[in-house]
């Protein structure tokens, strides 16, 4: 490629930015080039998310200059963003879930017309769906849609808002492989048009494809700036969390005992009143990692719920070492040794009004020594929480911190180290890599085998496939609330597991029943 | 018998009136996230102010205003403490009611002529009287409805403005979102403070035009506690209503309703206690939020807006 000595769209110098107790960018700069994509990388905490809502207008930073198109200016809410043309996916989705899908995309906008034109606006909508081949229904409500549904949403906001610049923020963190590919293909289309993009995300395949330039954050601080061309996932692993990555763990043989988990023709009915579960059929062992693999949606998180006590069973039978533990509370469950990492960390994971040790002791504090005679020891809790935070490397400013103002990967953290450290027999893992950073990702795979080397059984829920293989030791498939066959991990391939996941049958799709 | 109920419907209208304003004020301000509890306070002081004023100036309007202007100013208090101070509006709203009220009964014994020991009570001045419409009045029944004072026909025309205000234009829709998801209408470039200050405002003084219309139309002059607790009845009422503006009126019909039954009941001497009457309402709000949540379960959203009487900060998680 010819090297042009082109001048940034943007540019942003120096910015700094220190919250109570951190400090999230420290000198920072950064420029993006006219119709390229600029990957953001770094370690959960790094400061990217809060260096891009500097950027659209809902951090000020202490210090630094923003220049757009050669001329500075002063973006002092999302509104002044707006008008410059920046538009962000925020991590966390911005939708008001009780409105439809036009209303949330004309959310305070000045040139609407006072007397809302809906049929107006619904035709602009479909026309951009169309033309970025983007499904969505204008008069779909938020709170029906799956994340798929309305991530879209969010890109659908950007390109009516008519942003120059868009900003992703883990866009993909919670799509599936599929959906993922869907949106990056949406992004590159978009960018061939002219428009900018400054891409965050953990997934090296989706840096290595999608971007030209790479800039990588370290404890708020710029530390690499590259074009992708010239570097590789491993070098880029290495830049972020300062050593080297292996992004397939290694694991020993697997030593079965005892069955802790069953499951017997297990059904259940989803919220809308439709069979989610249908005949559900396993058992785990003990020192035994079962995967689940299938597109979301198919049934895993009924499947986590139910054997957690949040979802009825209406047919079959739930067995935990040896009890039945059939539609129990969730309480009797915990009782039972039974640990649970949430797909939703945010609604189900913790509490954000609560500190982090609070959090972390929110399993535990029921028995001694962190209670007794029913009251609460504070001074224990703190102890625990310190060792816990340093054992599983959570970047917070104390234990005492609100765990709302942590960053997102270390609230998955935060409830890894509560699960992990409270669990006694069965362990329930959904997506617990999500949002996670690639040092991070690796040790939760690591903490996982760990728990299966202790002799606990754990059932692992994931859309990634290379994590599946590398961690189980036998897959089940699900497909539309059947478990459609189970592997082996170590033989599985990627293939025919793919065929499974689309409904094909074991026998059908090449793979060996174990 | 149709005269009687002609005569029940008139009444239940004029008792509603008060009903209507105070509630769909509060709607708005809700729909923003700001819960105002200081709804008796402002209803009694807005009555207090515009039957002084019409006491000695003879102006209708100017009362109205007078009593608009207490409006802006109580909710002006609420709305700094709330949005700005970031206190909590449960105590901001009830301390509010507890000095509306008892300013109110203070400017009742001050404002008075040297004669009256400067008193209001016992007092007499202009009021809103009925406006019969010529033809539309002698209609049966529904005459009723054309034979009202001013504020009830302009009541009338709030109704369905509130109602399309709030769900056909963007200054509405932006009022929803700011009350259901601030930290969305935030980053969308709604000013969510800016919102909060001005539907608090604009409810405000429709609550104190509630006030009003007691001491210049229903029960014209001033006695203590004109208000009869209509102030906490609103707060059930816009439950009632689902925070929809044009369901207020069922609401304050039928609370007005149950006033009017009352009134014609005592007068015809029956032995159903009045206590009972006065459960009424309250019933019905406890059984409209039954019917509410289990709505809810079949995934319809008609609840309080989310964010209902909580502050918010940009940069605040
Ligand atoms: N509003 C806030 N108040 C206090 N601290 C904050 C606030 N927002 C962010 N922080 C802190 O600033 C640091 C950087 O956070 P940021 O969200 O930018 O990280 P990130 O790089 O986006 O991480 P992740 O990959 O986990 O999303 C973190 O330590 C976080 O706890
Ligand atoms: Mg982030």
């Amino acid at each position: 490629m010819e090297e042009k000595q082109a001048v940034p769209i943007l540019e942003m110098k120096n910015i700094t930015k220190q919250f109570p107790g951190v400090l999230a960018n420290e000198n920072v700069d950064l420029e993006l080039f006219h119709g390229e994509v600029l990957a953001l990388l770094g370690e959960n905490g790094a400061g990217k998310s809060t260096l891009m809502n500097i950027l659209s207008g809902l951090v000020r930073p202490d210090s630094g200059d923003i220049i757009l198109n050669g001329k500075k200016v002063d973006i002092s809410s999302p509104k002044d963003a707006m008008h410059l043309g920046i538009g962000m996916v925020h991590q966390n989705f911005k939708l008001v879930s009780t409105m439809t899908v036009a209303e949330n995309v004309i959310l305070g906008l000045d040139n609407e017309k006072f007397i809302l034109d809906m049929k107006e606006v619904r035709k602009k909508i479909s026309g951009i769906s169309d033309h970025y081949n983007l499904k969505v229904d204008p008069d779909s409500y938020i709170w029906q849609m799956s994340v798929g549904e309305q991530q879209r949403v969010e890109i659908l906001k950007l390109i009516y808002r008519g942003a120059e610049i868009l900003i992703l923020d883990e866009p993909t963190a919670v799509l599936t492989p599929q959906e993922s590919n869907e949106l990056n293909g949406i992004v590159k289309k978009m960018t061939a048009e002219g428009k900018s993009a400054i891409f965050i995300t953990h997934k090296m395949d989706e840096v290595m494809e999608f971007s030209d330039w790479v800039r990588v954050l370290q404890k708020g601080k710029l530390v690499s700036v590259t074009r992708t061309g010239d570097t590789n996932p491993k070098e880029l692993a290495n830049l972020m969390v300062g050593r080297d990555i292996l992004f397939r763990v290694e694991k020993k043989k697997s030593n079965p005992g005892k069955v802790i988990l069953e499951l017997d023709k297990v059904f259940a009915l989803n919220t809308k009143g439709v069979d989610a579960l249908k005949k559900v059929t396993f058992s785990i062992r003990a020192g035994e990692i079962l995967g689940i693999a299938g597109v979301a949606g198919n049934g895993q998180r009924e499947l986590t719920e139910v054997i957690t006590g949040l979802h009825k069973i209406t047919s079959g039978k739930l067995v935990v070492e040896g009890k039945e533990m059939t539609n129990k509370a969730p309480l009797d469950l915990i009782r039972a040794g039974v640990s649970h990492i949430p797909s939703d960390r945010v609604a189900m994971g913790v509490v954000g009004d609560m500190s982090v040790a609070s959090n972390l002791a929110m399993k535990e504090y029921r028995r001694a020594p962190l209670t007794k005679y029913g009251i609460l020891h504070p001074k224990r809790i703190f102890n625990m929480a310190k060792g816990m935070i340093e054992l599983f490397m959570i970047a917070t400013p104390s234990p005492l911190t609100n765990v709302k103002f942590l960053s997102g990967g270390n609230i998955q953290k935060t409830i890894l180290a509560r699960e992990i450290g409270a669990c006694r027999g069965l362990l329930i893992a959904a997506y617990p890599a999500r949002g996670l950073d690639v040092g991070a990702t690796e040790s939760v795979r690591k903490d996982i085998i760990a728990e299966r080397d202790n002799g606990k059984a754990v059932l692992l829920v994931s859309e990634d496939l290379d994590e599946l293989i590398s961690v189980s030791d036998k897959i089940a498939v699900m497909s539309e609330g059947k478990v459609m066959g189970i592997v082996d991990a170590e033989t599985a391939d990627i293939e025919s597991l793919g065929l499974m996941m689309a409904g094909v049958s074991l026998e059908q799709s090449g793979e060996k029943e174990v | 018998m149709i005269v009687l109920l002609t005569s029940i419907l008139a009444i239940t209208l004029r008792a509603g009136t008060s009903l209507i304003y105070a509630t769909i004020g509060e709607i708005y301000t809700e729909r923003s996230g700001v819960l105002n509890l200081g709804l008796e306070g402002m209803m009694l002081v807005g009555a207090v102010s515009s039957f002084a004023t019409v006491y000695y100036t003879g102006s209708l309007s100017l009362a109205v205003f007078v009593a608009m202007l207490t409006g802006v100013l109580l909710s002006s208090i609420h709305a700094f403490l709330s949005i700005t101070m970031r206190a909590n509006q449960v105590v901001s709203g009830l301390s509010i009611t507890l000095f509306g009220t008892g300013f109110a009964s203070f400017l009742g014994q001050r404002l008075g002529p040297e004669s009256n020991g400067r008193y209001l009570i016992g007092l007499i001045g202009e009021k809103f009287t009925p406006i019969a419409i010529p033809g539309l009045s002698k209609i049966p029944l529904l005459g009723a409805l054309f034979n009202q004072d001013l504020l009830t026909y302009i009541v009338y025309l709030i109704i369905p403005i509130a109602w399309f205000y709030m769900f056909k234009t963007k200054n509405g829709l932006n009022l929803r979102a700011v009350g259901e998801n601030p930290q969305t209408a935030d980053a969308m470039g709604i000013d969510v403070l800016k919102t909060r200050y001005l539907y608090t405002i604009i409810g405000g003084t429709l609550v104190a035009i509630g006030g009003a219309h007691l001491s210049l139309a229903y029960a014209p002059g001033w006695s203590e506690n004109i208000t009869g607790g209509r102030g906490w009845i609103v707060i059930a009422l816009v439950i009632f209503s689902m925070w929809n503006p044009s369901r207020a009126i069922w609401g304050a019909l039928l609370f007005g309703g149950i006033n009017a039954v009352q009134f014609r009941l005592q007068a015809s001497g029956t032995n159903i206690p009045a206590s009972f009457l006065n459960m009424l309402p309250y019933l019905a709000t406890i059984i409209a939020l039954v019917v509410m949540t289990w709505l809810e379960n079949f995934g319809k959203k008609v609840g309080a807006p989310a964010a209902l009487a909580t502050p918010y900060m940009r940069g605040e998680k």
